[in-house]
Order: structure tokens, then sequence, then C-alpha cells
């Protein structure tokens, strides 16, 4: 598999750490409950098909990514940086 | 029809044309007591034990493809008992008491072979958490050796003891871990089950589970609706999308695990090895072959089929440990969907809506598993309480973080085991 990344371009899936679903963005407040924690930290829609997921590129630029990807055909769709996707959410 | 000596003899000498299908194939009937959705090793096991032990018959176990097809049939079939934290101790250690028995029970032989196996160690460090593992291994009553770097070179004189960055300075020993034949284990339950009065349905993926006011009443499947008053899912790799049907999401996330086997060698490892750099392990099957493994692909997928840098890390990792594999060459690999938790440990628990089962979480360690998940499930679907071995799988220990079982010790996060 290989990952596009927006900085440096298409590069072999070694040069990445995995973090999980891209979930791992939207923080819950540090006040909020468990049942929002847990949702956060441990549960995951894990879908069979499209998903959104968190790479860091961590043999290249440094950049955490967003990646658009297919879990069964391992298709890759597109990638945007981290911060990108984190302002576009934040913009509603 | 039992299998005996005689019965062999007798069928060897008259072209072996009177041995019949190992179980019944009936048609679904509208309505069960209990459904079990998902005919891998955890699902035939309980299915058997809430027939055997529990005197609950009217069951059927749904499979969408065939029984075992699924993990069941595609791991590397290591068995042992030989966990550290209190909540999986207790019940690996069951559940290997239980293959010790197995094949009397079944009158199937799952071929359980106690060879041995062997954790190697590389650092003080490592030395001293193997003795204290063993201690506790020993102290619940299951058995444990540390053995030293001069005993390990007596017994497995071709590994490379002098390696710089993983010298060996020893292991941890349990003679009594092995290996099983797979298909048996799933085939010896099916049989056991089906005898029983079990109901084994084939091709019949669930598709729907009902819910009426909170409880469980039945499921949609491609051969129709089937009505029960208690469902369990135990489905490993796909356990998120079959909750999804009861509106929950789990704790699991889905990675591929590998395996790798050789072409047939003459007898030359005796035991399972355990590498201690990190996930890789081997053992010799039946045939000769080597079979081996390491660590899981590491991001979610579904692919059943593994990637090429996992190939690399493991091929590297067998030549690491035992520079003369680099003569052997690999026949095949192949990969399975493991339903990974963030602290690498199972659940078997009620899931919250009433009548309704979550058995999943396995990880890349559920075939060792087999007989004990079956037999704590049963009890848990058959009385309403948790098996003492099992008490600690709990699905809310996410939420409440207590109890929580990270045996790797490198936090309960999903990326991490
Ligand atoms: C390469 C590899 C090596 C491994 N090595 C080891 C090892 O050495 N030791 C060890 O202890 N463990 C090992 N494991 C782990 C072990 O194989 C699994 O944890 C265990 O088999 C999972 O439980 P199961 O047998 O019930 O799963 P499965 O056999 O996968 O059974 C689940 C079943 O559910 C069915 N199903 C899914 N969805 C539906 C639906 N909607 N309707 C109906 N049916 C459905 C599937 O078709 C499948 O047959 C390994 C796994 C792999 C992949
Ligand atoms: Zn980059």
């Amino acid at each position: 598999m290989r990952l596009p990344c927006p900085i440096c371009g298409e590069r072999d899936r070694r040069e990445f750490y995995y973090k999980g679903h891209a979930l791992a963005l939207n923080r819950p407040d540090p006040d909020a409950d468990d049942a929002e924690w847990d949702d956060y930290v441990h549960l995951r829609d894990n879908p069979a098909g499209r998903t959104r997921d968190l790479w860091y590129h961590s043999a290249g630029c440094g950049a955490w990514i967003v990646v658009d990807r297919d879990t069964v055909t391992h298709e890759v769709f597109g990638a945007t940086l981290a911060e990108d996707a984190e302002a576009r959410d934040a913009a509603g | 029809m039992r299998f005996s000596a005689l019965r062999i003899l007798k069928e060897g000498l008259t072209g072996n044309a009177g041995w019949g299908p190992h179980w019944r194939s009936p048609e679904p009937k509208r309505e069960y007591d209990v459904i079990i959705i998902g005919g891998g090793g955890h699902g035939l096991s309980t299915a058997y034990y809430l027939a055997k032990n529990h005197g609950i018959t009217n069951v059927a176990v749904l499979e969408r493809g065939y029984l075992g097809g699924g993990n069941v049939g595609r791991n590397t079939t290591i068995v042992r008992a030989n966990y550290f934290l209190e909540g999986n101790s207790q019940f690996y250690s069951h559940s290997l008491k239980l293959w010790e028995g197995l094949e009397q029970d079944l009158n199937y032989n799952v071929m359980l072979s106690q060879r041995g196996q062997l954790m190697l160690c590389h650092s003080d460090g490592q030395r001293d958490a193997y003795a204290r593992r063993g201690n506790a291994i020993v102290n619940q009553g299951d058995d444990a050796e540390l053995w030293s770097a001069e005993k390990v070179r007596e017994e497995i004189p071709y590994l490379d003891f002098d390696n710089t960055r993983f010298p060996i300075y020893g292991g941890l020993m349990q003679r009594r871990a092995g290996s099983a034949r797979h298909d048996a284990v799933a085939w010896g339950y099916a049989r056991g089950a089906s005898d029983r009065g079990v109901d084994l349905i084939q091709q019949c993926e669930v598709t729907g589970i009902d819910i009426e006011n909170g409880r469980v009443t039945g499921v949609q499947t491609t051969r129709g609706p089937i009505r029960a008053g208690k469902v369990a899912q135990v489905v490993a790799g796909r356990s998120s999308q079959v909750a999804a049907m009861a509106g929950m999401r789990l704790p699991i996330e889905s990675t591929v695990l590998q395996a790798f086997v050789t072409e047939g060698l003459k007898p030359c490892i005796d035991h399972v090895i355990s590498f201690g750099m990190g996930h890789f392990y081997i053992s010799q099957s039946d045939k000769g072959g080597l079979v081996f493994g390491g660590d899981i692909d590491f991001y979610a997928s579904y692919a059943q089929r593994g990637n090429l840098p996992m190939k690399e890390h493991v091929m590297e990792a067998a030549m690491t440990l035992m520079p003369v594999i680099g003569k052997a060459r690999v026949l095949r690999s192949w990969g399975g969907i493991m339903d990974m938790t963030p602290d690498g440990s199972p659940i078997i628990d009620h899931s919250g809506i009433e009548g309704y089962y979550i058995n999943a979480g396995w990880c890349y360690g559920g075939f060792k598993a087999v007989p004990g998940s079956g037999y704590a499930l049963a009890h848990l679907m058959a009385t309403g309480q948790p098996h003492d071995s099992a008490a600690a799988f709990r699905l809310d220990r996410f939420r409440t973080g207590r109890g929580l079982m990270d045996e790797e010790g490198t936090g309960a996060q999903h990326n991490l085991h």
C-alpha cells in the first residue's frame, strides 16, 4: 500500500505510523462524561469498506495526515493534512 | 458414529466406504431457544457446551460460509496457558485443561501435541520478567521452567545465540503447551453439537438483529427470519458489523494477521519457539512444513491477505533467530481478520440488550481459547452468571477503566497491540 502525503507525494506504507480512525482528531472536552471519552478512546465503527484514518509521516516530513481509503480493497482515494481536516471540522 | 481403532481397521479393509457425514445439515427451523451467530471455533464450542453442560439443545449455529472456514481454519494452532495477568491467566489455564481432555470428550482426534513452547529472552530485564511470569504460572498450578542459555543451546543448537542485538539469555518453557489440528477442532465440536441436537446451518448469513423493547427476539438471515429468545454473536473479525446490526459500537478494530508455511522438511523443530524481540514464533507441522508468523499488519483492514512490509519483517526475524531457515523455501502465506481490542484481551459478556450476548476481541490468540471460551459463554447464557474463569472479560472495563488486561503493558489503545 502506498499513501499520498500532501507534502511529499506518494510514499510506501513503511514510512508511516498508523494511529487509527480519524475520530482521534475530535478530542472531547476534558470535562466530558465517561461515555463520551469511551466513545473517543475505545469504541469504533470499524467499517468494512470506506474509512478515514490518521497516519503520521514519521520517515518523511513529519506531518499527520488523514487518509481516505477502503479497508477491504486497500484502494486509497486521497489524503489531506490533519490540520486542514481539523480546521474543516471546526468550521462545521 | 464413534471412532475407534477397530473401526478404522475395519474401514481400511473395506475400502473406507462406511464413513458417513459427521454432522446433519438440516433446514433452519423458524424458531430456536438459542441462536449462535458464527460457526468458527468459538461458536461451535459454545453450542457444544450449551448442549452438553446445560442440556440446552434447541440451538442453531448460523454460519455465513462453511463451518471452520474463518480464522479457526487459518491460524497457526499454538495452544498454551502462560499468560500473566489475573483474569487472563485463569481463563487460559482452564482452557488448556479442557484441551487436555478434548479428544476423549469429543471422540475426535484433534491432534493435540504438547511439544512445549519456549519463549526466548534476550536481556537481563526480560529474563527477570519471565522468572516472575513463570512463578505466577506455577503458583496457579500450571507448569513453567526457566531455561538457562546453556539449556537452550543443548536443546535447540541451531539458533543464533550470539546475535549482537538479540543474544539469547535463556527462555521460559511451558511443556504442556503445543499445537493442535485446527480443522479437527472445529469438526469435532460440530459433530458433538450436532449429535446432541444442535442445528448447524451453513450458507446462512445474519443480516439483521431483531430487537423489540430492548430485548432480542430473533435474527434476519439470507435464509429468512429466525426467532430466538437468546442470541450470541461469535463472529471474530466481523464483530463490529454484526454488533452494528444490534445498534452497538464495540471497542474493536479489525486488522490482518499473516502466517507462513515452508515446504515439508524432515523433523527439525521440536517445540514451539517464540522469539523475544517482538512477535515471531515458529513450529513444525506434522506434515513437515515450518509454520510461522509475526505481528499484525497494524492498520484497520478486512483484506484477508497480508501486506509486504510485514512479510519482510517476519522473514527478517526468522533469519535473525535461526539463519538455517534461509535454506527453506516458503510455500504459502495467508491472512485472517483479527478482532483487536484496545487492551488486547477478549470480551465474553452480556451486551446490555436483553438476551443478546457478545463473544469477541480474541485478537491473535483465540485458537487456544476455543474450548474455554465456548464453555464460559455457554455458562453465561444458561445461568445468567459469568463463569469464574472468564468473569474478567467484561465489556464495560473500557468505559470504567477498571479491570483492563494489557498483557504487553503497552497501554490500552487501539494501535498498540
Ligand atoms: C494467521 C493467524 C494465526 C493465528 N495463530 C493463532 C495461534 O497460533 N494461537 C491462537 O491461540 N490463536 C491464533 N490465531 C487467532 C485465532 O485463529 C482466532 O482468534 C480465533 O479463531 C477466532 O475465533 P473463531 O474460531 O470463532 O473465529 P472464526 O473461525 O473466524 O469464526 C467466525 C465465523 O463467523 C462467521 N460470520 C461472520 N459474520 C457472520 C454473519 N453475519 N452471519 C453468519 N456468520 C458470520 C464467519 O464466516 C466465521 O466462520 C491466529 C489467527 C490468524 C488469522
Ligand atoms: Zn510527508
